[in-house]
């Protein structure tokens, strides 16, 4: 018998016994969904610009002079990594388990996001050494203004992380915050939701047809 | 419903959720550099895998599906790609014309 347990909102549920007020954690948890949704618009006129912007290289480098594979596949082994980990810190919340476990897939979390981080910067050092900065080319601005725009996104969720390991240490695990974290949990899978649209335009698309 | 029964299907939900998406990566990187298929082929793979990965990650990380309870967040989501789809599509249309008649190459 499953009926028990209903979804109230996106992401995981708590159970019924949590101390959480369920009817208030589902409007604030849809209310930031609303937010995220406003936020893949955003994206989406991003991803829209860089596709008209394909070719318009100006002769300046294109997709195969600039690319870095090995770089992707590991950015993108990151940020899965992450997913995973934060989805095992909210189920530790979930089921209160110990707080001191759910740390510790959180920290994996931060360094998994921090990794990605790295190599992203690594991989445009790279490219602004080869004169390819958002100056070069129409192309190069829309990857500038689409690429380091989920990375800003990965950012401000590795300092959300920080902040909230802050609290968490000081306020221990109370209501309020487990809510905070069901928000940073969604806000960490929707950038790998953008990621998809990454690795498959940005990169596949513009290599292939570039 | 046991606690541990329930605890054990929201741990599968997610390791599944994680192994699909880590062979439909790896089946999009092979496609686009491994395979050696024709440029229109690939780009096709390459976005099917990306629209099937984007529903597990949907599916299994955040917890969308067509359960009663959810059907705002799903007309919420549902509501927004349309408008991502009008602008995207919409763009590609309109510029890709303009390309077009100016003799560029896009």
């Amino acid at each position: 018998m499953h009926a028990v347990e209903v979804n109230q909102h996106p992401g995981l549920n708590l159970t019924q016994h949590s101390d959480v007020h369920v009817p208030k954690n589902a409007t604030v948890i849809f209310g930031f969904w609303i937010f995220l949704m406003s936020d893949m618009v955003f994206f989406g006129l991003m991803f829209a610009i860089y596709i008209t912007m394909i070719g318009a290289t100006a002769d300046g480098p294109g997709p195969k002079e600039l690319f870095d594979f090995t770089s992707l596949a590991l950015q993108t082994g990151a940020l899965l990594l992450s997913s995973l980990t934060a989805g095992m810190a909210l189920l530790v919340l979930k089921y209160n388990q110990r707080q001191r476990t759910m740390v510790l897939w959180l920290l994996a979390t931060l360094i998994l996001g921090l990794t990605f981080l790295t190599l992203e910067v690594r991989d445009f050092i790279a490219m602004f050494a080869m004169d390819a900065g958002p100056w070069r080319s129409g192309y190069l601005s829309a990857f500038f203004g689409l690429v380091p725009l989920h990375g800003l996104h990965v950012t401000m969720g590795c300092l959300w992380l920080v902040v909230l390991l802050i609290q968490l240490s000081i306020f221990g695990m109370v209501p309020k915050l487990k809510t905070r974290f069901m928000r940073f949990a969604l806000f960490w899978h929707f950038l790998d939701l953008i990621w998809i649209g990454i690795f498959s335009i940005v990169y596949f698309g513009a290599w292939t047809y570039g | 419903m046991d606690n541990k029964e329930q605890y054990l299907r929201d741990l599968r939900t997610y390791v599944y959720g994680f192994l699909l998406a880590v062979v439909l990566t790896v089946a999009a990187f092979w496609a686009a550099l491994g395979s050696g298929w024709a440029p229109g082929t690939v780009l096709s793979v390459v976005g099917f895998l990306g629209l099937i990965q984007l529903s597990v990650h949907l599916r299994y990380f955040l917890h969308i599906d067509r359960s009663r309870q959810q059907r705002e967040d799903l007309d919420l989501i549902l509501f927004t790609s349309l408008v991502v789809l009008i602008i995207v599509l919409g763009t590609i249309w309109v510029l890709g014309n303009l390309h077009e008649r100016m003799h560029m190459h896009m």
